[in-house]
C-alpha cells in the first residue's frame, strides 16, 4: 500500500541536513536520526490510519456497493446526511444520546464533586475506584448486563412490581417511546463516574482559604460554587465534555448489542448506520460519508469546546 | 462525632472560624457529612448494580434441575461450550501483538518528538495528534475494502494494525509529554560518556520511564481488549473471533443460556478488570490527563 507520509518525512530530512546544523546533529548520520526513531511510528500510522481516512473521503463521493466498480456522484451522499430521512433520524438521536451521556452527568458529576470534594468522608479512594470501573468494562458487558435490567422480567421490572407499580413495567429496550431513553440512561450510568472523578480533582485545586474568606464575607454556598468553584473548574468541565460527547457519538457496540438501532429505527445512531449501510445494504459510498461526518462533527465539538474552555480562562 | 470536634481535627482549621455557622462548600458539618455518606453510598450502589445483576446471574443455576444456591461451573461451561475460552486466546494474541508493537512505535517516535529537533516537527506531530481524534467508524470501511484486496481480512494483522496505529496516535503524544519532562543534563551526560541515541533511549530514559509507560501499555491493553467494531468487521469468516465479539453473538444466538451468556460477560470483562483493580492509579490518571490537549 503507497503512503505518501513516510516519502514525506524522507524528503524533508534533505532540506534539514542542509540548513544550519542543529546542536544535536553533529554528523550527516545524526541529522537522519530523528527520521529514523520516527518511521516505523509513521509508516504503521499512515498506512492503517492516514491513508484508509483520506480512502474514506475517496469513497464517500462514489456510489459504490462494494462489488462492483463504483460511479462518482460529487457530494450525493452528503446530501443525503441532510436529506435522507433515516440519516437525520439517526443524527437527532446521537443529539439525544449526547444528552445522556454528556449533559445529565455533568449535572450530576458537579453537584456530587462538589457535595464530596471537601466533606471529611472516609473512603473516598475506594469511591473513587468504584465510580469509575464502569469506564474500563467492555462495553458490550455493560450492553449485556443492561440488558437483564431491562429485560421484561428483569432488574427494573421487578423492583417496580416489588413496589407496587405493576403498570409502569414494560419491555424497556422493545418499546418505541422507551427504548432511546433506556440506551441513553446506560451512558448516563457509563460517564457520570468519570465526570465526578474529574470534577473532584479540579475543585481539590481550589484553595481551602478561598472558600473560608468568601464564608466570612457572607457568600451563600450556592453563591460561592457559581463565583469560586465554576471558573476555577473550567478546564475539567472542557474535558469531561470533550470525552463524554464523543462517547455519545461513537456508541455503535452499545446500539449493536442491546436494540440493533430497534424497534423500528427508533435507536439506530450514525456509528450503527456507518456499519449497516456499508455491511449489510451495500451503500459503500453513503457508509463512508456518513463516517466522514462524523469524524468532522468529533473535530468541531473538540475545537469549539477547548477554544470556549482557553477564552475564560 | 460532633461538629466542633471535627473542627479542631486538623492544625489551622477553623481557628478563626465562628462557631456554628454553616461553611457552605468547605463543608465539616455533621449534616453535611450524614448527606455525603448518603450520596457516597448510594452513587457506589448505583454504579456497582448491573456489575453485581451480572455476576449474580453468572452464578445462577440455569435449570431448577440443577439445583439451587451459587453455581461456579457456569464458568467452565461457558468457557468451553460457550467458547469464550478460544474468543479470549485470540484477544489475548491480538492484545499482545497491540501492545508490543504500539509502545514500541511509540517510544521511539515519542523519543524524537520529545527530545531532538528537526525540519517539520511540529506539522508531523499535529499529524499524529489528528488520530487520536479520528473514530474507528470512519477508517473501518475503506481498512475492510482494502485489506481484503490484500488478503488480510479474518488475520490477526488485519485485526491488530488498524488498532496498532490508533494506539501509535495517543502513545506517541503520550511518549512525547513525558519525553519532554526527561532531564536535559541526563541525556548531555549519557551522550558525553558515548551512548548514541539508541543506549540513550533504551538503557537512560525507558527504565527511568517506566511508570508513564506503564501507564501507556494498560491503555492500549484496554481499549484492544474492549475493542468491538474493527474485529467485527475485520474477521467476517467467524472462525476469528475476540472476546467482546463472541460474547455479542453469543447474546444473539441464544435467548435461553441466560446463566452461561451472564458468565461469558464476566470471563470477557475480567481481565481489564483485575488489571484495573491492582494499578488503578494509572488508568484514571492516563484516561484523563490524556484527554487534556496543549
Amino acid at each position: 500500500m503507497p503512503t505518501s507520509p513516510p516519502a514525506a518525512a524522507e524528503a524533508a530530512a534533505e532540506p534539514a541536513a542542509a540548513a544550519a546544523a542543529p546542536v544535536r546533529a553533529r554528523s550527516p548520520r545524526g541529522r537522519a536520526t530523528p527520521y529514523l526513531f520516527l518511521a516505523p511510528a509513521l509508516v504503521v500510522y499512515g498506512a492503517f490510519l492516514l491513508f484508509p481516512l483520506a480512502r474514506a473521503v475517496q469513497f464517500s463521493f462514489y456510489d459504490y456497493d462494494g462489488l462492483t466498480v463504483g460511479t462518482f456522484v460529487g457530494l450525493r451522499n452528503y446530501a443525503a446526511v441532510l436529506t435522507d430521512e433515516g440519516l437525520r433520524e439517526a443524527f437527532g438521536h446521537a443529539l439525544v444520546l449526547i444528552a445522556f451521556f454528556a449533559l445529565l452527568p455533568l449535572l450530576i458529576g458537579f453537584v456530587l464533586a462538589a457535595l464530596l470534594v471537601r466533606s471529611r468522608v472516609r473512603g473516598l479512594p475506594l469511591f473513587r475506584t468504584v465510580v469509575f470501573l464502569p469506564q474500563v468494562i467492555a462495553m458490550v458487558v455493560v450492553a449485556v448486563a443492561w440488558r437483564r435490567i431491562y429485560a421484561p422480567d428483569g432488574t427494573l421490572n421487578e423492583l417496580l412490581r416489588g413496589v407496587g407499580l405493576d403498570g409502569l413495567a414494560r419491555t424497556w429496550l422493545g418499546d418505541y417511546a422507551t427504548a432511546l431513553p433506556a440506551v441513553g440512561v446506560i451512558g448516563t450510568w457509563y460517564s457520570t463516574g468519570l465526570v465526578t472523578v474529574l470534577l473532584m480533582a479540579g475543585m481539590a485545586r481550589v484553595p481551602k482559604e478561598l472558600y473560608e474568606a468568601a464564608s466570612l464575607d457572607g457568600a451563600s454556598p450556592a453563591r460561592q460554587l457559581r463565583a469560586l468553584t465554576l471558573p476555577a473548574i473550567r478546564p475539567e468541565i472542557a474535558v469531561a465534555l470533550t470525552l463524554t460527547i464523543i462517547a455519545a457519538l461513537k456508541t455503535f457496540d452499545l446500539v449493536y448489542v442491546t436494540t440493533g438501532g430497534g424497534p423500528g429505527t427508533s435507536t439506530t445512531v450514525p456509528s450503527y448506520e456507518v456499519y449497516r449501510r456499508a455491511f449489510e445494504l451495500g451503500e459503500v459510498g453513503a457508509a463512508a460519508a456518513v463516517g466522514v461526518v462524523l469524524t468532522v462533527l468529533i473535530f468541531g465539538i473538540n475545537l469549539v469546546v477547548n477554544r470556549v474552555a482557553d477564552r475564560s480562562r | 462525632m460532633s461538629a466542633p470536634a471535627l473542627g479542631t481535627r486538623r492544625p489551622g482549621d477553623g481557628a478563626g472560624r465562628p462557631a456554628g455557622r454553616p461553611r457552605g462548600p468547605s463543608g465539616g458539618s455533621a449534616a453535611h457529612r450524614a448527606a455525603s455518606y448518603v450520596v457516597l453510598v448510594g452513587f457506589a450502589v448505583l454504579a456497582l448494580g448491573p456489575v453485581v445483576t451480572v455476576l449474580a446471574a453468572a452464578l445462577t443455576p440455569e435449570r431448577a434441575s440443577d439445583g439451587g444456591g451459587l453455581r461456579p461451573q457456569n464458568f467452565a461451561e461457558a468457557w468451553v461450550q460457550g467458547r469464550f475460552g478460544d474468543y479470549m486466546t485470540t484477544s489475548a494474541l491480538v492484545a499482545v501483538v497491540v501492545v508490543v508493537a504500539a509502545t514500541l512505535l511509540s517510544i521511539m517516535s515519542g523519543y524524537a518528538f520529545g527530545t531532538m529537533e528537526f525540519r517539520g516537527r511540529e506539522v508531523l506531530f499535529y499529524l499524529f495528534l489528528l488520530g487520536i481524534m479520528v473514530p474507528s467508524e470512519a477508517v473501518v470501511v475503506p481498512l475492510f475494502f482494502d485489506l481484503r484486496t490484500l488478503g488480510l481480512t479474518n488475520t490477526v494483522w488485519g485485526i491488530a494494525a488498524p488498532q496498532v496505529a490508533q494506539s501509535v496516535a495517543f502513545g506517541t503524544y503520550w511518549m512525547r509529554a513525558y519525553f519532554r519532562t526527561t532531564n536535559r543534563s541526563l541525556i548531555e551526560a549519557a551522550r558525553l560518556d558515548g551512548a548514541g541515541s539508541h543506549r540513550v533511549l533504551w538503557s537512560v530514559l525507558v527504565p527511568i520511564g517506566r511508570p508513564a509507560i506503564t501507564t501507556l501499555v494498560l491503555l492500549v491493553f484496554m481499549w484492544t481488549w474492549n475493542e468491538f467494531l474493527i474485529p467485527l468487521v475485520m474477521a467476517p469468516a467467524g472462525d476469528l473471533r475476540t472476546a467482546p465479539l463472541g460474547l455479542a453473538l453469543f447474546q444473539g444466538q441464544y435467548t435461553q443460556g441466560t446463566s452461561l451468556l451472564a458468565a461469558g460477560a464476566v470471563l470477557v470483562a475480567l481481565p481489564v478488570v483485575v488489571v484495573y483493580l491492582f494499578l488503578q492509579r494509572h488508568f484514571i490518571r492516563g484516561m484523563l490527563e490524556g484527554a487534556v490537549r496543549e
